[in-house]
């Protein structure tokens, strides 16, 4: 008997010193992005902010494919783990309406300058419902869609006498598509190099990203975002011939290009497969890096995706910087983000590898000198669009995934998976009630 | 008298329950709370994403629409498709292994370890190396080796037409050893002396198989039959990796892929779970079909 009572004292002690809370236990921020290089900057620089405040961050690098399947099952279990997420634009919708971010709509307007702030980017991944003024997140990361390309290549006399005479134009970085395709035609020499390396993935949201900014300029759109009337905007003949062009270039692309998407498009790239890749820019810190491009990192050069005949339009990419509204740090997650936005530290963040949203450290020579690549980032900016960001994204994202990419690999034709993909948002947008 | 009801300890009864109650606890906790959960999610309109909507009755919308939407049947067809290949074909190759396991030979132990080692590893694992070994350009080891033969390489994972076998082979490559197990333990079980009886007969060896291994060791191949089928039904990890999420297009989207996107991705719950329960009257039924068969089997044998 005294054993046990014995037993039950020691397990009892032990009880009470592991859920005892230590009186001085460090406050602490909880971070959520995917694992990627502007994390790792942005680890960096938040150490400037424990030295400033004493508050510890600890930035959670979760791997892109369970990214939002992670940060999503967090939200709908109310857990407390993140404070802040930096998430995709097109979960502002779902995460706000859901009541998973934090409406920070007076505070921003109260404590951020956000004139200071591109407004693309505001309105991309901060704003919701558009045009509402409600803002639900900060700018963190603005990337865009871009290209990247062999100088090696487009340098050498003998390629560009071949070209011209081929052509009747000077061998340089495409403005158009047509160029585009020009130029991967002209490279394209099986089984060693191909001539692009686009997306054209299922995954996520991998050939919607590539493809909406050649559908957008071709003239397409996705619908209108008054009425959300889909049938005659994804499926115009526009959208048709922009679609069709997509599915051209798979004639001068790698046999494994239906499954591509950035991570493949840069391996692609530096294995000396393609003489041109589609990426985005937040990668491209990795290309004029020795060691990880050791082939090509000083024979590598960056442009703008082109204009299509009917406008010039880039996907949009990078994250915002939302509160979990689940988070029990509210007013630090509030602390860390006011003190992101400060121009210092966006200049820090910029000399890092970021992407800031910050209008005047983006056009800074600082910033614009301080990679190969930041020049042809900071031209994208303009021509800056996103997808629908509307709390049915997901289901709108998986019909365009899965009909563009049936196109690609032949199993539907253009106009048939466009019309597939209009009867299918129309639904969604009609189950959702928007026509109501 | 406390003290002397301590001293003559618990009941029986209260043994029993004491031991029991754990684990009843924990299977309904566990298992019967999330399916009557999930069965009456599965008659309303809900999204786990929006827990400020609430659940809305809709009596049989769900079972309905899934019912009646053709994209559905396709992902049922390609599921019923994957299945029967991949069945059948692990169950000829396990099955043929076993028999010429059968017998001692050196090393035996160590060639069955190594035949049952891709049973072992993780289904991810399995397909993140096998799209390296299907990359459809020379880099991919198949198309290195098999490339030459066929013109160009194959599009294992790229060409609507070949990516369903690209599945079936990995399955096959991983779960054919399960088979081999299976029907080894069965074929261990069957007394010598009926084949020394059959030898005396001087009975053929086709004789001996169709008449004395077969009927004997069908009904343990029964069971492997029916937990690979149900396994096969439920196709989700090595679709997720290999093709990317059953593409290219929808030619490898399983029923489990697709409610995997209903559920997680779009967070329909309510018809993720409608979708969920047809998929488990459809494995119960043909569960049912494998049970009566066997136990036919045991009353022959």
């Amino acid at each position: 008997m005294k054993k046990l009572a014995c037993f039950f004292a020691i397990l009892a002690f032990s009880v009470l010193i592991i859920a005892t809370p230590s009186t001085n236990a460090q406050e602490k921020l909880t971070i959520a992005w995917a694992q990627w290089d502007p994390a790792n900057y942005l680890d960096e620089l938040s150490k400037d902010f424990t030295a400033e405040t004493g508050i510890e961050v600890d930035l959670v690098q979760i791997s892109w494919s369970h990214f939002q399947d992670q940060v999503f099952t967090a939200f709908v279990g109310k857990s407390d783990r993140y404070d802040i997420v930096i998430g995709d634009s097109q979960w502002l919708g779902r995460n706000s309406v859901g009541g998973h971010y934090v409406d920070l709509t007076d505070w921003i307007n109260e404590n951020i300058d956000v004139d200071s702030i591109y407004a693309t980017a505001m309105e991309a991944f901060a704003e919701y419902p558009k045009g509402s003024g409600k803002y639900w997140a900060l700018p963190a990361e603005v990337d865009a869609n871009g290209f990247l390309y062999r100088t090696d290549l487009f340098e050498a006399e003998n390629e560009k006498a071949a070209f011209k005479e081929k052509y009747g134009y000077e061998l340089a970085p495409p403005k158009t598509y047509a160029e585009l395709r020009d130029i991967a035609e002209f490279f394209t020499r099986p089984p060693n190099l191909y001539g692009v390396a686009p997306w054209y993935s299922k995954e996520y949201d991998g050939i919607t990203m590539g493809f909406q900014q050649v559908m957008w300029s071709y003239g397409g759109s996705y619908g209108d975002p008054e009425t959300f009337k889909v049938d005659g905007h994804i499926n115009s003949d526009d959208v048709v011939k922009a679609l069709e062009y997509y599915k051209s270039l798979k004639a001068f692309s790698p046999p494994d290009a239906p499954n591509y998407y950035w991570a493949e498009t840069l391996d692609a790239y530096k294995a000396g497969k393609v003489a041109m890749a589609m990426d985005y820019f937040a990668f491209f810190p990795g290309v004029v890096s020795s060691d990880q491009n050791p082939n090509y990192y000083d024979k590598t050069g960056f442009f703008v995706s082109p204009a299509g005949p009917k406008g010039h339009a880039i996907s949009i990419g990078g994250q915002g910087m939302s509160i979990s509204a689940y988070s029990k740090n509210q007013e630090i997650a509030k602390q860390y983000l006011k003190w992101f936005m400060q121009k210092p530290v966006q200049e820090k963040w910029a000399q890092l590898g970021g992407f800031t949203p910050h209008e005047e450290v983006l056009q800074s020579e600082v910033f614009l000198n301080a990679t190969p690549f930041n020049k042809a980032f900071a031209a994208s900016f303009p021509y800056l669009q996103d997808f629908w960001a509307v709390p049915e994204y997901a289901e709108l994202l998986e019909a365009c995934q899965t009909g563009w990419n049936q196109v690609i690999i032949g199993s539907k034709s253009a106009k048939e998976a466009l019309d597939d993909i209009a009867r299918k948002h129309e639904a969604i947008f009609e189950d959702a009630g928007y026509y109501d | 008298m406390r003290s002397a009801r301590f001293s003559r300890g618990f009941s029986d009864y209260q043994i029993k329950m004491a031991f029991i109650m754990p684990t009843m606890i924990l299977l309904i906790l566990m298992n019967i709370f999330p399916l009557l959960w999930s069965l009456y999610l599965s008659f309303h309109r809900y999204k786990a994403s929006m827990p400020n909507r609430p659940a809305k009755f809709i009596g049989v919308q769900n079972y309905a629409r899934l019912l009646t939407d053709p994209e559905i049947w396709g992902y049922f067809q390609t599921t019923a498709y994957f299945v029967v290949l991949a069945v059948i074909t692990q169950f000829i190759i396990g099955f043929g292994l076993a028999l010429l396991l059968n017998r001692e030979f050196r090393y035996k132990g160590l060639v069955t370890t190594l035949i049952l080692l891709p049973m072992m590893l993780s289904p991810v694992v399995v397909g993140l190396f096998w799209r390296f070994i299907f990359a459809s350009d020379a880099s991919g080891l198949v198309n290195y080796l098999l490339g030459p033969l066929f013109g160009g390489p194959i599009g294992w994972t790229t060409d609507p037409k070949i990516a369903m076998l690209a599945v079936v082979i990995v399955d096959t490559w991983m779960w054919s050893p399960f088979m081999m197990l299976i029907s080894l333990a069965g074929l261990s079980a069957i007394p010598k002396y009926l084949y020394e009886a059959a030898d005396v007969d001087r009975a053929s060896r086709w004789f001996k198989f169709r008449w004395i291994t077969l009927p004997l060791v069908s009904p343990l191949l029964l069971i492997a039959l029916l937990f690979r089928t149900m396994d096969a039904f439920k196709m989700f990890d090595i679709v997720y990796v290999l093709t990317r999420e059953g593409g290219p297009g929808i030619a490898t989207e399983t029923v489990s892929m697709n409610l995997y996107k209903l559920a997680f991705r779009n967070y329909n719950t309510g018809k993720a779970c409608a979708m969920a329960y047809l998929l488990l009257i459809i494995i119960v039924a043909l569960s049912n079909i494998y049970v009566k068969h066997l136990n036919k089997v045991r009353g022959e044998a």
